[in-house]
């Protein structure tokens, strides 16, 4: 066993082994690993990567480099809301850099940062498929058109409210 | 009296602006005045301006009402709606709005007006007709038949389907792959996943004859992970075509084999380049190969693979069911049939048009788009996704022909175009170009790996007025070395939108006071 996974627990491990298994071990297999991984334990922990690696037989660098190669695949877990901001140019034309502007100062956070609180990360995302009803946002997987400051707002109320309630 | 048949889109763009509601209210109006109705969730009709786009079945056709929300719902009852009655937001009859009626829907023929997972109603509305056609053919057959369409590549690269086709038949190999490239990562471009969400059997009736014509019997699509309704409904979708022998070892009792998997995405804008996407498919870094070997010869696990976008796969079943010349009877030039073009960016009328090739910018961002939604005077439109040239007003006379454009320092592209109105900054856009390019490179080729860095770079110094002529000498020369140098058209096309903002917007370039942000 390498280090790093002696900092998962039992039931990590066997998620992990369970779904490398589903899987049937193969290494062209290894991107919907990850997802399924990052889907059940919330991020794909340090200790995943060699684990998967062993049980799909490649080296720990090539995990490594798949995981760190693609930007859905996470290494610390996300916040409650998971929020992706579309920054590319039909949404440019439309104001999406003064809604990121907007929704750093209104969360107080950064890109790829999450609240204090853990209840939202905000990510930059690079066209949702939306373009004709720009701004888009993406939360929670879910797809918000023609999203301005005061939609913004009204949405991240909505979690206020439901963490609240 | 039958129950009235009403259409709420499920198309997740109709849904970002409440369709989900407006479908919700409805039943719970209808409900509560004790009336039957049927709720269909189609696709998009492709008029996004108007969505939630809701339609009525009447016996003079669908009538429409949009853009509707949940509080209009009472109204909309109060006014006959059920009966196509007047309403602030009807439209009249759905196929009479300009918008819609000015289309030559070939591809999308049916997306928006069925039922996306209902079978029976695609068989209805002409769906494996052309399949069944291409069952009773030899694959050289279907090949040839596909080469006179002139169907070119709708990625975006243009190339010849039958030529690629042909490649592939003539391969000899113990397995071939059929690969769609299902990751439309250009801004600007929707048409993908509209046809997934709203007409997904098109696409596995024409990636299945794709397998037939070429000989291969395992089929992927490769869809980006920032389309979560469209993987449902494509995993649904095939799920459904095997159950009704539609995907399977035994077609249709033909003896002709395929199936077909989806394969998500991870967050890669580079793994919308074939190659790219096939490391991705073997589980790999999306790193492009170099070419020659080609796909067609070498591609999945090395085995002859055709590799094609959604909507070139999905307007095979047009060619193969009412023959090549009738495709190729659309169009001008070498640009045969049609393309859905993506309205999109600061346009009144954003939407999906399918308009045979020759048609202008001009028809397109105008008579159909409106204008800009902002209501100021339209600048710039970027044609053909973040990779494609920025366009100045004076160049809306342009005809929509890959060679017409590339004439012109530009490309047709994916079909996606994005407005901006005159308050864009085409310096911004154009360090915005490099430095997309320089988040999503490969990164296994150094003019694009450095050379978008060093980009970004220059161009700040440009805006900052530092040895200002020589940094543009520069920027020149420098795209001239991705251009040339690139793998790939990741690092070879970012110079398009940027030496064509140069080009056509020069006084953007001037120097200036404001500092820009640094790059984040």
């Amino acid at each position: 066993m390498h280090p790093a996974e002696r900092g998962l627990d039992e039931d990590s491990l066997a998620a992990i082994d369970a779904i490398t298994a589903r899987h049937g071990n193969r290494p062209d297999a290894l991107i919907e690993i990850y997802h399924e991984v990052q889907e059940a334990l919330g991020h794909i922990p340090e200790g995943a990567l060699p684990r998967i690696a062993r049980a799909l037989n490649i080296s720990r660098a090539e995990a490594r480099g798949v995981f760190t190669f693609y930007h859905d695949f996470r290494d610390r877990p996300a916040g409650r809301h998971v929020i992706k901001l579309c920054r590319a140019e039909a949404c440019q034309s439309m104001g999406c850099r003064s809604l990121e502007a907007h929704a750093k100062q209104r969360l107080g956070i950064g890109m790829g940062e999450t609240t204090g609180d853990g209840e939202v990360t905000l990510e930059a995302v690079y066209c949702l498929g939306n373009c004709a009803l720009s701004p888009a946002v993406m939360i929670d997987g879910r797809l918000y058109g023609r999203v301005d400051a005061t939609r913004f707002d009204a949405l991240v109320d909505e979690f206020k409210r439901r963490a609240a309630s | 009296m039958a129950a009235a048949r009403i259409y709420v889109p499920g198309d997740s763009a109709a849904c970002s602006v409440g369709a989900d509601e407006v479908a919700a209210a409805i039943a719970a109006e209808a409900a509560a005045r004790g009336i039957t109705l049927t709720i269909v969730r189609n696709g998009s009709r492709g008029l996004l301006y108007l969505e939630p786009l809701v339609e009525v079945a009447t016996l003079e056709g669908r009538v429409a009402y949009g853009p509707v929300t949940a509080a209009d719902v009472p109204g909309l009852f109060d006014a006959g709606f059920l009966e196509g009655g007047a309403h602030p937001l009807g439209h009249g009859l759905t196929e009479e709005i300009p918008y819609l009626k000015n289309q030559e829907r070939l591809t999308f023929a049916r997306c928006g007006i069925i039922d996306p997972l209902s079978l029976d109603e695609f068989i209805a509305h002409g769906g494996y007709a052309g399949l069944r056609h291409a069952l009773e053919l030899a694959p050289a057959d279907i090949v040839a038949e596909v080469a006179a369409s002139g169907l070119r590549g709708r990625g975006g690269a243009g190339f010849p389907t039958g030529i690629k086709w042909k490649t592939v038949l003539d391969a000899v190999a113990d397995q071939k792959y059929v690969c769609c490239n299902a990751d439309e990562g250009d801004s600007g471009t929707f048409a993908d996943r509209m046809l997934m969400e709203g007409d997904p059997f098109a696409l596995i009736e024409g990636m299945t004859i794709a397998g037939i014509a070429t000989g291969a019997t395992q089929g992927f699509i490769y869809i980006r992970s920032e389309y979560p309704d469209a993987i449902r409904v494509m995993k649904q979708a095939i799920a459904m075509a095997e159950a009704a022998g539609w995907l399977g070892d035994d077609i249709q009792g033909s003896g002709r084999r395929f199936r077909l998997a989806v394969r998500v995405g991870a967050g890669a804008y580079i793994c919308g380049e074939e190659t790219a996407m096939l490391e991705s498919l073997e589980g790999r870094r999306g790193m492009v190969r170099p070419k020659p070997p080609l796909p067609a010869l070498e591609g999945l696990f090395g085995k002859p693979t055709v590799i094609n976008n959604v909507l070139s796969f999905a307007a095979v079943p047009t060619i193969l069911e009412r023959g090549a010349k009738f495709y190729a009877d659309f169009g001008m030039g070498r640009s045969r049939g049609t393309l859905p073009f993506q309205l999109a960016g600061n346009i009144k009328r954003g939407g999906l048009v399918e308009k045979a090739f020759g048609v202008t910018l001009a028809e397109l961002v105008y008579d159909f788009g409106g204008g800009t939604a902002s209501g100021r005077p339209a600048r710039a439109v970027q044609m053909g996704g973040p990779l494609g040239a920025y366009l100045p007003v004076s160049l809306f006379t342009l005809q929509q022909d890959y060679e017409t454009f590339a004439e012109n320092g530009a490309m047709v592209g994916h079909g996606g175009l994005v407005l901006f109105d005159d308050t864009v900054d085409m310096l911004e856009q154009a360090r915005f170009a490099m430095e997309f390019c320089a988040v999503e490179s490969c990164g296994k080729c150094t003019p694009c790996r450095i050379g978008s860095i060093r980009g970004v770079e220059v161009i700040d110094r440009i805006a900052a007025g530092i040895d200002h002529k020589r940094n543009l000498d520069v920027l020149t020369d420098l795209c001239e070395t991705m251009t040339d140098g690139s793998l790939c058209a990741m690092g070879g096309l970012t110079p398009m939108p940027v030496m064509s903002a140069l080009k056509h917007f020069p006084e953007d370039f001037e120097p200036r006071r404001a500092t820009l942000d640094a790059a984040e």
